[in-house]
């Protein structure tokens, strides 16, 4: 694996869905843990890098990425061998008609999201959005063949290849949050070069998009002084406010708010303009859809802090983000986390 | 194989020349004469001068889009070629113009949509296609306004013998004549690869014009609505189940005596076959039969699913079989099977 983009292509390309985030992190574990000093799992899944600092009395520090993605579970088989299916994590119903999709039954199974075909329908239908409901999955097998191979409970995901787009760009499914999983790689890599005092726990979570479940034990379990979840927030485009996105190509996003440790927010702040790398300021009014929302109230709090990188369409299977944000992301949290010592991890007691 | 690699190529109605350049390669050492008009239609021809005169028709071109603008973040503003719902737009790749630059087609994030926005489609005045640069400016070093905007999708084989991709509609079509052209018939054989069938059968008709045939067999894919939440009746055609033959459609009413030449073939050859039990939308045979003094035709189509979208399914009996009821037919056309008042 020559470059972290390749990296980021072959586990957004690999199957994980909330509570079945193992085949990825195979690959995860395969490509991160010759830059940690001891990889391992704990009891929900999460995947842990470990990378000791010098000196002692350490200060820890936890970084969350979560390496779960949206996808389906099959509720039932229909007459014909049809399969009706829920979503796993939130789904806009209207993204995923005519996809490609796996399905992973007791085998690989390609299929094909269908609905009831335009022609059939009332033109007071076809103003309608399509609901979860409406759709099925098509495996073109007979009903005997689907009942051999799939059963209820079976998850599925979008296929879809990583297209590499104009300049930098990435596009395709599960860049959220395979994108911070990538963040992770660049800041080992980065901290190989660096002397750091801090203990590093790079965590790749599980169950995020079920409800943050993945970062509450992790968080248990390393008890860390510093959480910082990587994630990715909500990029420029037509018909959403400009105040409510930040802009591919233009640095990570750094978040300020009530879920996020002001000092943090502010040491975040001071290591990129210290050391000339771009980044912007997100704000949340409340506790964030992300890791942090859990790292900051496990055990007895936990200061917590949020580096985001910009992507459009999120939830959809064409999520696009620019590659230089992860690349930047990486490097900023490496300096962050260069700069820890054990004064400041002191000063986050608030007096 | 052929059907792959015609249905993976890039061709929206009026930018054909990506497959007309295949079926070129595929047959030039196979026929007679190869030929093309102002409009873009392919002619390949077998058994120059022999009688009766048949064409075969089908068309080149698929669905797609165009690009009419920019934003000023450096996103493509689009418009439709030919009919798709816009609902299957959403979430899709793409590929915008001659250097196939690669692109998708975003939505408003779930997180960012209000309740009740969630309950329409989204409509194409609200979509983009996206190429992943961050002005207009590096856009347009990219791409130009009118570029055609293509489906991006590869042909897979799925479930039991069947295929899922892009454009069968009608690349199955064209694959059709391309085998039937490998063969030897005693007839005159005019294989038409049209142009524009998706934006109101434009090319069918110059090329009816120009071959006057005796008689026409077109070759389509057609919608099969064999689904979950169907009933029977509404199934249009259903996969699996053989050819399909065209008794009417909007454009055009097929002579009884060709259906019954169809039928008595493919009862005769043991070869599995079905009607288009819908009387809507319309094929290039509605202009090729009217072209002239009028040139008998048939419609025979390989039924498929999800027609119009880049993941639309087909069953590879189907084809196989569309091919050996299409070979019957000119063979029986050539022993003197179709006998009519007003064919030569």
């Amino acid at each position: 694996m020559d470059s972290v983009k390749d990296f980021l292509k072959v586990i957004c390309e690999a199957p994980g869905v909330s509570g079945y985030e193992q085949p990825v992190a195979q690959l995860i574990k395969e490509y991160i843990s010759s830059y940690a000093d001891e990889t391992r799992l704990d009891r929900l899944g999460n995947l842990i890098f470990y990378k000791k600092g010098s000196g002692d009395d350490r200060p820890r520090i936890l970084l969350a990425a979560h390496m779960d993605e949206i996808g389906f579970m099959i509720t039932k088989i229909e007459k014909n061998g049809f399969l009706r299916f829920s979503a796993v994590g939130g789904i806009d119903p209207r993204t995923i008609i005519g996809q490609e999709i796996i399905l992973y039954g007791k085998e690989k199974l390609p299929g094909v999201i269908g609905a009831k075909p335009p022609h059939l329908t009332s033109a007071e239908e076809r103003g309608k959005a399509y609901e979860m409901e409406d759709l099925f999955i098509d495996l073109a097998l007979p009903e005997e063949r689907v009942k051999e191979l799939v059963s209820v409970g079976d998850v599925a995901i979008i296929r879809r290849e990583v297209l590499e787009l104009a300049g930098s760009s990435l596009s395709g499914k599960a860049m959220d949050d395979r994108a911070g999983v990538a963040v992770l790689l660049v800041c080992l890599k980065e901290l190989q070069k660096l002397r750091h005092h801090a203990d590093v726990y790079a965590v790749a979570t599980v169950q995020e998009e079920v409800g943050v479940r993945g970062a509450t034990t992790a968080t248990y379990g390393i008890v860390p002084d510093i959480g910082i979840a990587i994630d990715v927030t909500h990029g420029e485009m037509p018909g959403v406010p400009e105040h409510e996105t930040c802009r591919l190509g233009k640095g990570p996003a750094i978040t300020l708010g009530p879920n996020i440790h002001s000092q943090i927010g502010e040491k975040l702040i001071n290591i990129s303009k210290e050391y000339g790398i771009p980044y912007q300021i997100e704000t949340a009014a409340g506790p964030t859809g992300t890791d942090a929302r859990a790292i900051q109230v496990t055990r007895g709090g936990i200061p917590a802090g949020l580096v985001s990188i910009p992507l459009r369409y999120m939830h959809t299977s064409v999520e696009l983000l620019d590659m230089e944000d992860v690349k930047l992301s990486g490097r900023l949290l490496a300096y962050f986390i260069a700069a820890v010592d054990r004064t400041f991890v002191e000063g986050l007691a608030c007096c | 194989m052929l059907l792959k690699k015609l249905t993976e190529a890039y061709a929206v109605s009026g930018d054909e020349g990506n497959v007309r350049q295949l079926i070129r390669a595929e047959l030039e050492k196979q026929v007679e004469e190869i030929t093309t008009d102002t409009i873009g239609n392919l002619y390949v021809k077998t058994g120059i001068g022999k009688k009766p005169r048949v064409m075969l028709a089908a068309h080149m071109d698929e669905v797609g889009l165009m690009v009419v603008g920019f934003e000023k973040s450096g996103l493509l503003k689009i418009t439709k070629v030919g009919g798709i719902d816009d609902r299957v737009l959403v979430s899709k790749p793409v590929a915008v113009g001659n250097n196939h630059v690669p692109g998708v087609i975003g939505a408003k994030a779930i997180h960012l949509q209000k309740a009740n926005e969630r309950k329409k489609p989204i409509e194409i005045e609200n979509l983009y296609i996206d190429i992943g640069v961050h002005s207009q400016e590096e856009a347009e070093k990219l791409v130009k306004i009118g570029d055609y905007v293509a489906f991006s999708a590869q042909t897979r084989e799925v479930g039991k013998n069947c295929l899922l991709g892009k454009a069968f509609d009608d690349r199955v079509g064209c694959a059709v004549i391309c085998e039937l052209m490998k063969e030897d018939f005693d007839l005159e054989l005019t294989g038409v690869f049209t142009v524009q069938e998706e934006v109101g059968l434009r090319g069918a008709g110059v090329a009816a014009y120009n071959v006057h045939p005796d008689v026409a067999l077109v070759f389509e894919a057609t919608s099969a609505s064999d689904v979950a939440g169907t009933k029977e009746a509404g199934h249009v055609t259903q996969l699996g189940k053989g050819p399909a033959i065209t008794f009417m459609d909007s454009s055009f009413i097929t002579p009884q005596y060709m259906i019954d030449l169809a039928v008595a073939t493919a009862e005769e050859l043991g070869i599995p076959y079905q009607f288009r039990r819908l009387t809507t939308a319309g094929t290039d045979a509605g202009k090729i039969s009217q072209t002239h003094e009028g040139i008998p035709s048939i419609v025979i189509s390989v039924p498929c699913r999800y027609i119009h979208s880049p993941a639309s399914l087909i069953n590879l009996d189907d084809y196989y079989n569309t091919i050996r009821l299409a070979k019957g037919i000119l063979k029986a056309i050539a022993e003197g099977g179709l006998q009519h008042e007003g064919i030569a």
